[in-house]
């Protein structure tokens, strides 16, 4: 187990160092940073001297390194465009991002999940039917065709919500949160529907096909035959094993979640770091988007380690060395 | 009393072209203590009447006609809640494969221990008690260490132990099981039903064992009902059925058992079976397609030499040398395969049979060693394109005649597929040509060819895997497991099929089993392999007769004794 983590720790640094690359060569080689940084009238010399002091001059390793080592620390230099540190901007902005991603995967796994496991027990049902039948609109129609939609139905038609922005915010410490005023929690729930709907069908339909799989196995019919009743079937032995392969993707998508949140937040005007990465590739602002690619990738990184971890927990067969098995 | 009588039942599967029959007018009764053989190939119906006396037939099977009655109650007419009370609680039930009939996300202990206070109703405590007393009835040792672990720490034998004892959790008066050992190693095979009759004995339990095998039969059942079709066509005891058939299907299917006492020449033409197809007679081999550029030079003496083969196969890998575990599949095997013999190897699940066949033709890598094909060394040549003769030469059957055809391909694309590969044909028309002509020679006829692969029966696809290997025009030929997939009758069938092509087209093969009758009837040679090593060679009938080697000996004492009634008659 020790060995398992330490080997994809060592995976993950590489996969990061991989991303900074990117970024770095990002920073270092799409347009000139002093150009960037200085006006218009700045001489020759004021260029050389800025150059030769943040240690443009120094050899590709060198830079790479400082810029690692930098982006460890979660300093990756000041915007062009906000002329603030970008750390700053993404602490101010990601509260947004994580609140609606957060909000919007519970709400996919918490009615997806349930969905999957009726549509597959009672599959001939009606309301399976219409579940299914649901399930390929949220599945065939673009997040931004939904988003724009519903604002016009609750925002322009009925008017019972705010069709843009965060309402109004609670400051706790650095993190600012919208859950804790009525305006806040009303202009949240269109953006988090817009985000989920699309993840909640794909989860449904995944349980639903992995349960129906798993309902056909030899071990649910010997269960059945030996009297066990169909509660304890269900959801005792079948959920179970339906949601090893269901994890994995669960996991993915929770980082599709926060990386596509980019697509809502413009629909709902979403002060997020989606908007603000939106914002940024318009204004060629680099630091933002070296930024946002690295921490994306540091998100995808992380939740794939929990995956993994969450595996050797479900799965026992994982848990003991394929030689110690047989007799 | 009579634990069980069934009485009448009718069994019936609606469907869109009419009803199918699974099951007519079955009668049978089973007294306490009982052993009640239902035999019969697949598709009798065998294990519908299982599903019927349970309650729980695939929908939308159901039941049209008759009662099921247990201690002279009815139970087909219960209610979903009170049959659920009879699972379990009054009859049990034994699936046949024990590696998928267990919750691979649960300890023994959980399983057991739900499964008893479902059934009975006991505290949890108590229940303990009553799962781990199972476990020691049922022979896995160190039950209370052992009920704390996952099922795939258990091998298949334990395994199916532990679902005997799942299957007794709640007490009940009636077992049935469905070729509980079929998917078991012989000498597992032999605990596991030496367990079930012992269980029957002790405890005074009725079972119904539903199984196609004779052997298993012959020493397990007190009674046997045999069914063809839907219908049982003959009752009696189980020496009576054995040495008595009455019924004609019962004495095809008795003659197709591969007899372990003796070698035939070929098997008896069973008429009763539909299935049998009618075969060209004899290849004029100077003008068949299969005789063309087969003259491979002064046949060599000995066409397959291998040398110290050695595979090892890394099972836990890791960055200090000292932590990796292997496993050592083949070691320090050495065989020889004379031209236009048949080489048995024999072993039980794991002995590294089948690994060998792989390293032949190419598909693993030996981690050492020598491969020598008519004279050449196999494991010098390093690339497709230097292999690509030699590959064509050698051509494998596989097990499974369901996974082995690509599902979405005709049967004439299937064999023309290795046609094209190898440029065997100029053109399109010339493959079509050898492609019907290859479908004659293994009894399937030309109309085939445009049919996909689930069209057919397992019989008839291992017929189109026999025609896709013969189509490159192989010298050699590995069967790795080509019957054992099949019914008796088919098997018979199919083992006369590969005697006749070797004979006719002089090939020589590798004839992978585990079952030593079948080896008995194919091979000139065998080679015994347990462990990855191979224990002993010889002539085969020196090997069935007077074996050198312990394990040899151990194997042939757990063979069925089943010899078939046949044997006083030729």
């Amino acid at each position: 187990m020790i060995g398992f983590i330490f080997k994809r720790l060592l995976q993950s640094v590489i996969v990061m160092l991989t991303v900074a690359l990117i970024a770095f060569a990002l920073f270092r080689y799409v347009g000139d940073p002093i150009n960037n940084m200085v006006g218009q009238d700045t001489t020759q010399e004021e260029r050389a001297a800025l150059k030769e002091r943040l240690g443009l001059n120094d050899s590709f390793p060198v830079q790479f390194g400082r810029f690692v080592k930098n982006a460890a620390q979660g300093e990756f230099g000041i915007s062009y465009q906000h002329r603030r540190p970008v750390s700053d901007l993404i602490a101010e902005r990601a509260p947004a991002t994580l609140e609606l991603s957060l909000l919007s995967a519970i709400l996919a796994i918490a009615v997806g999940i349930p969905m999957g496991v009726y549509t597959a027990i009672r599959r001939d049902g009606w309301l399976s039917r219409a579940f299914m039948s649901l399930s390929l609109i949220g599945i065939s129609l673009p997040t931004f065709l939904i988003g724009i939609l519903l604002i016009l139905l609750f925002g322009v038609i009925l008017r019972w919500l705010p069709t843009f922005g965060r309402g109004e915010v609670v400051q706790l410490g650095w993190w600012s949160t919208g859950l804790l005023t009525t305006s806040g929690i009303k202009a949240l729930i269109m953006p988090a529907i817009t985000l989920a709907l699309f993840q909640m069908t794909l989860i449904m339909r995944l349980v639903r096909a992995e349960m129906l799989e798993v309902l056909r196995t030899d071990f649910v019919k010997f269960g059945r035959a030996r009297g066990l009743p169909d509660r304890y079937i269900h959801f005792k032995t079948a959920l179970k094993n339906t949601m090893v392969p269901v994890i994995t993707i669960i996991g993915l998508q929770l980082g599709a979640i926060i990386a596509f949140a980019i697509i809502t937040e413009t629909v709902f005007q979403w002060p997020g770091m989606g908007l603000m990465f939106i914002q940024a590739v318009r204004e060629v602002d680099i630091p933002i988007m070296a930024a946002y690619l690295v921490m994306i990738a540091l998100i995808f990184v992380v939740i794939n380690l929990i995956v993994d971890i969450l595996y050797y927990v479900v799965d026992p067969r994982l848990r003991v060395d394929r030689a110690a098995t047989g007799h | 009393m009579t634990l069980l009588t069934i009485d009448g039942m009718r069994v019936e599967f609606p469907s869109r072209r009419g009803h199918v029959t699974a099951v007519e007018d079955l009668t049978i009764t089973v007294e306490p203590g009982e052993i009640l053989g239902i035999v019969g190939e697949s598709g009798a119906g065998k294990s519908t009447i299982g599903n019927a006396v349970i309650g729980l037939l695939e929908p939308p099977g159901e039941m049209t006609a008759g009662h099921i009655a247990l201690h002279g109650e009815r139970i087909d007419t219960l209610t979903d809640a009170q049959k659920r009370s009879v699972r379990g609680a009054r009859i049990g039930m034994i699936f046949q494969d024990p590696l998928t009939s267990l919750d691979p996300l649960q300890t023994i202990e959980t399983q057991l221990i739900d499964t008893i206070r479902e059934n009975l109703g006991v505290s949890e405590s108590d229940a303990s008690g009553r799962a781990v007393a199972l476990l020691d009835a049922v022979g896995i040792p160190d039950p209370a260490i052992r009920i704390k672990q996952y099922p795939h720490q258990f091998s298949g034998g334990m395994r199916q132990r532990v679902v005997i004892a799942l299957a007794l959790c709640g007490e009940p008066d009636l077992i049935i099981a469905d070729e509980p050992t079929t998917a078991l190693d012989v000498s597992v095979q032999a605990q596991i039903l030496d367990l079930l009759k012992g269980l029957c004995r002790d405890r005074n339990v009725g079972m119904i064992l539903i199984t196609h095998d004779m052997g298993v039969i012959a020493e397990t059942a007190d009674r046997v009902a045999v069914m063809y079709r839907g219908r049982v066509v003959e009752t009696g005891t189980t020496g009576q059925i054995i040495n008595a058939p009455v019924h004609d299907y019962t004495r095809s299917l008795i003659s197709a058992v591969p007899p372990p006492d003796r070698r035939l020449d070929r098997f008896p033409l069973v008429t009763y079976i539909e299935d049998a197809q009618e075969r060209p007679e004899g290849l004029d081999l100077a003008t068949h397609w299969l005789g063309q550029s087969r003259d491979y030079g002064a046949a060599s003496e000995e066409l397959l030499r291998i040398d110290n083969l050695h595979m090892r196969f890394v099972t836990r890998h890791s960055i200090f040398p000292s932590r990796r575990l292997f496993l050592d599949a083949v070691k320090d095997v050495s065989l020889s395969i004379k031209s236009g013999e048949v080489f048995g190897l024999v072993g039980e699940s794991g002995s590294g049979k089948s690994t060998i066949a792989r390293i032949v033709t190419g598909i693993y890598t030996p981690t050492s060693g020598s491969i020598r094909f008519a004279g050449t060394e196999l494991t010098a040549l390093k690339t497709r394109k230097e292999a690509s003769p030699w590959r064509r030469q050698m051509q494998m059957i596989f097990q499974d005649p369901f996974s082995s055809l690509n599902s979405r391909m005709r049967v004439k694309d299937i064999i023309a597929e290795p046609i094209h590969f190898h440029n065997l044909a100029d053109n399109a028309a010339e493959a079509q040509k050898i492609v019907t002509d290859l479908l004659d020679v293994v009894g399937l006829g030309a109309q085939a060819a445009g049919k996909f692969p689930h069209e057919f029966s397992g019989g008839q696809r291992q017929r189109i895997s026999i025609a896709r290997a013969l189509a490159t025009r192989p010298r050699f030929l590995i069967c790795d497991e080509p019957t054992s997939a099949l019914d008796v009758s088919i098997q018979a069938q199919v083992l006369n099929l590969l005697k006749d092509l070797q004979q006719e087209l002089n090939l020589t093969m590798l004839f992978i089993s585990h079952d030593l009758p079948v080896i008995r009837q194919m091979c000139d040679r065998v080679g015994v392999m347990r462990n990855g090593q191979l224990l002993e060679v010889s002539e085969t009938e020196t090997l069935f007769n007077d074996p050198r080697h312990d394990y040899t000996r151990h194997l042939l004492d757990l063979m069925p004794v089943f010899s078939g009634f046949g044997s006083d008659k030729n």
